[in-house]
């Protein structure tokens, strides 16, 4: 994309006129992140961007600017103040939780994710990663690539986003120096290719001074002639749907009364009509879609991202955590599962441990057998034992009856899940299915006691039972 | 439309409403999906309903949710007995229309203490009738879950709230280690007095609410439409006076302007402002030119610093 005359007017066009010609409120927002490490500028370009589209409203100016400002010669706020809304935040002038912040220009809807740079904080960057479509990745042009900006490049990919938007930042420190931004740019591009497929696109900028954020930096940067930071966002593709055929998890049965049973869900990949036979798995049922009901009325057909429900031509057994399917490419069903996750919880994952594992619809008790982890620094994968905090890691899961999944490269509804602690109900990992396995990689280590009832009771009521209750099976006495 | 015409409508009376564009729609399903997590997975789930615009929209996608089974949980209003009349009547009226399973709680304390926004403080009095009120009501009803209308855009420790905020059995946010949550795969694991409070708005914006109002001819209460009505001039703030329980400040001269409220909660806190927009694509193009933010007018946003946050940890929705 070349630079015209245009985007000079941006400035002005704003205040002319946001509610444009091809209004933003017709397409989808594109969600991104903004992420990096600390002190790389995050909140500073965030509150750049908004400041500049002229996001911010005159009383929350206000405010700001009364606060004084650590940035007076510019006579602009502090912009940190702007997103880091919690009270612990603005004491220690860090990030700890991601923000979410809503803005639009003449082009587009946006929803960025402001998220913390810090390590100990990975489970929110991991957070506001999820649902974006898009990265900017901050790097501070006198820093280079650290170890936290590999990683949040790293979970950025593992969570699916393909985009990337390398903000070399703070240019004017390194005196707009073009060697500086070749240099960063080049042994990034090296480590993503190491990653896999991603769309990298590199702009020099300054957050502070505004530079190639929304208005062009051609005197200070003239050797660079690619978009500003705002215009890579509005010309960034939505993100890719699945490619898949029909797929949607029973979220919910609804029977209002006998004579209606209806399927409910968000429909995760293809689309399906009235007519159409499908399978419900993994019972392997096959039944025929006799009515897709809204409240709008009933529909013909409906679409990948839509939350319907379903009416069948006859009764079937199907319950939550079921899938309903095409006939022609069914999804994965099995026992065991590969996949690459993210750890987010201090106690990290043990080898052979037991948690609940939440899923479309879903919650299943689950076993985990971990491989490898991923070696920041060598850009590689390791054995291991055991994965600490903020690790990503490949294991595999072993369930006690099937299961049914995607990849998570064919289908992200299908194919993500989280891991929750069965002692302290907190979520301690997000994964992604990448493929089936052989079942069988543990001996049944398991113990069936027979016990009276209120001995039953008395032992699951020990503190050592009742922390590892997720492993406990009950079954009543026939 | 003007507001007279707004009524409530079943739903196979909605001819006026338009097509959702893309993204309201994807606004729309991603809050349905929310709302029936929820009901497959607590047991005893309540939706928070103030009357205001957000709980109006609120309302309409959970009747869309379940279609065609009625809403599988019941309605909690937390009256601090100061909301606007024409807000209770509205409630009620919706209440009765729709048939829906209403609940309304005021903390006993403020006929006990006699308690008024004005003479004991917007701080102190939302403590107790809204904060306090609300614990009671949840804690009575030994609710698990509690839908509310916030969004992320209204205020900065909002824009930091998960969609599944989860609660303490007292009640309490914290909002350093809130749990992470990915994708749109929500954790409801909770221990026995524990809860969650549940955001299906959390991605909206004030604008969307108001284009998704209109596409969808959602009845909302009159006063968010500019009218010449009676109002004073206190503490820079414009106070409706069409109600007995102001009593007038010496020196205070009852006014009569065009003016109509952008947000709606006690009258006595809820600030209005000077607008002649009468139709809801009035109140849309006044937004978009808009320079203030939405709860400017809120008394109780402004009391110090953070307030919001410190009102959040200790139970305020």
């Amino acid at each position: 994309m070349t630079l015209d005359a245009d985007i000079v007017q941006l400035d002005q066009d704003f205040e002319a006129d946001i509610a444009g010609a091809d209004d933003p409120q017709d397409g989808r927002r594109l969600r991104f992140l903004v992420c990096g490490s600390v002190d790389d500028g995050k909140s500073t370009l965030i509150g750049r961007l908004l400041w500049d589209t002229k996001s911010v409203s005159e009383d929350h100016r206000a405010a700001l600017l009364a606060k004084g400002s650590k940035q007076n010669d510019l006579s602009l706020p502090d912009f940190g103040l702007l997103l880091d809304g919690l009270k612990a935040e603005q004491e220690q002038g860090i990030t700890i939780d991601v923000a979410y912040r809503y803005f639009q220009t003449k082009h587009r809807a946006f929803i960025v994710a402001d998220t913390p740079g810090h390590e100990q904080y990975t489970r929110n960057m991991a957070t506001g990663a999820s649902t974006a479509d898009l990265a900017v990745l901050l790097v501070d042009a006198r820093a280079g690539l650290l170890e936290q900006t590999r990683r949040h490049a790293a979970i950025v990919h593992l969570m699916g986003i393909r985009q990337v938007i390398l903000a070399i930042n703070k240019i004017d420190l390194v005196g707009y120096d073009q060697k500086v931004f070749q240099k960063i740019e080049r042994a990034f591009r090296i480590f993503a290719a190491g990653l896999g497929e991603m769309q990298v696109t590199a702009i020099p900028l300054s957050a502070l001074k505004g530079e190639n954020i929304v208005t062009p930096a051609r005197e200070a940067i003239g050797w660079y002639s690619g978009p500003t930071l705002i215009e890579a966002l509005e010309a960034a593709p939505p993100a890719t749907v699945s490619k898949l055929p029909f797929r949607m998890p029973i979220q919910r049965v609804s029977r209002p009364g006998e004579s209606f049973r209806g399927y409910q869900g968000t429909i995760a990949a293809g689309e399906i009509g009235i007519g159409t036979q499908i399978v419900v798995a993994p019972s392997g049922e096959r039944v025929t879609v006799s009515k897709i009901v809204t409240f709008d009325g009933e529909a013909e057909r409906a679409y990948a991202g839509e939350a319907v429900t379903l009416v069948f031509d006859r009764q079937v057994d199907a319950s939550r955590g079921d899938v309903l399917t095409d006939e022609s490419e069914p999804p994965l069903s099995g026992h065991a599962f590969a996949a690459t996750l993210v750890t987010l919880q201090t106690e990290g994952l043990s080898d052979g441990g037991r948690y609940w594992l939440k899923a479309a619809g879903r919650l299943l008790r689950v076993r985990i057998h971990i491989d490898e982890t991923y070696d920041l620094s060598k850009a590689s994968w390791a054995k291991s034992g055991a994965l600490p905090v903020n690790a990503i890691g490949r294991i595999r899961l072993e369930f006690e009856s099937r299961a049914i999944f995607d990849r998570f490269e064919d289908c992200r509804d299908t194919g993500a899940f989280i891991l929750i602690s069965p002692q302290t109900n907190n979520t301690i990992a997000g994964g992604m299915i990448t493929d089936q396995v052989e079942a069988g990689s543990f001996p049944d280590e398991r113990v069936t006691l027979t016990l009276p009832r209120d001995l039953a009771d008395i032992v699951l009521a020990l503190p050592a039972v009742r922390a590892r209750r997720a492993e406990v099976e009950i079954e009543p006495e026939t | 439309m003007t507001a007279s015409a707004a009524r409530i409508h079943a739903a196979d009376d909605n001819d006026q409403s338009s097509p959702l564009s893309p993204h309201l729609k994807a606004l729309e399903n991603e809050a349905i999906h929310i709302f029936r997590e929820v009901a497959a997975e607590f047991e005893r789930p309540v939706m928070l309903y103030s009357v205001g615009k957000d709980s109006s929209v609120l309302l309409h996608v959970a009747r869309k949710a379940f279609f065609p089974e009625p809403v599988p949980f019941p309605l909690l209003h937390v009256d601090t007995g100061w909301k606007f009349s024409q807000m209770i009547a509205f409630r009620d009226r919706t209440a009765k229309e729709l048939g829906l399973d209403l609940h309304v709680h005021t903390n006993p304390r403020g006929a006990a203490e006699n308690l008024s926004p004005f003479t004991h403080g917007s701080s102190f009095f939302t403590d107790v009738m809204k904060t306090e009120a609300l614990r009671q009501a949840l804690d009575t009803g030994r609710y698990d879950a509690a839908f509310g209308g916030a969004r992320r855009d209204e205020d900065a420790s909002r824009s930091k709230e998960r969609i599944f905020s989860f609660r303490t059995a007292e009640h309490r946010w914290d909002a350093r280690n809130q749990r992470p949550e990915l994708w749109n795969l929500y954790n409801g694991r909770i221990r026995k007095g524990e809860s969650v409070r549940v955001f299906p708005l959390s991605n909206w914006t004030e604008l969307d609410i108001w284009h998704y109002i209109k596409a969808e001819n959602i009845p909302i209460v009159d006063l968010y439409f500019a009218k010449r009505r009676p109002f004073v001039q206190r503490d820079g703030m414009i106070i409706l006076a069409e109600d007995e329980r102001l009593e007038l400040w010496p020196g205070e001269v009852r006014q009569e302007r065009m003016i109509r409220f952008r947000t709606l909660g006690c009258f006595a806190l809820s600030g209005g402002i000077r607008s002649e927009a009468t139709t809801i694509d009035d109140i849309i193009a006044e937004i978009t030119t808009a320079t203030v933010s939405e709860r400017q007018g809120r008394a109780i946003d402004r009391d110090e610093a953070g307030s919001m946050e410190k009102k959040k940890l200790e139970g305020y929705f």
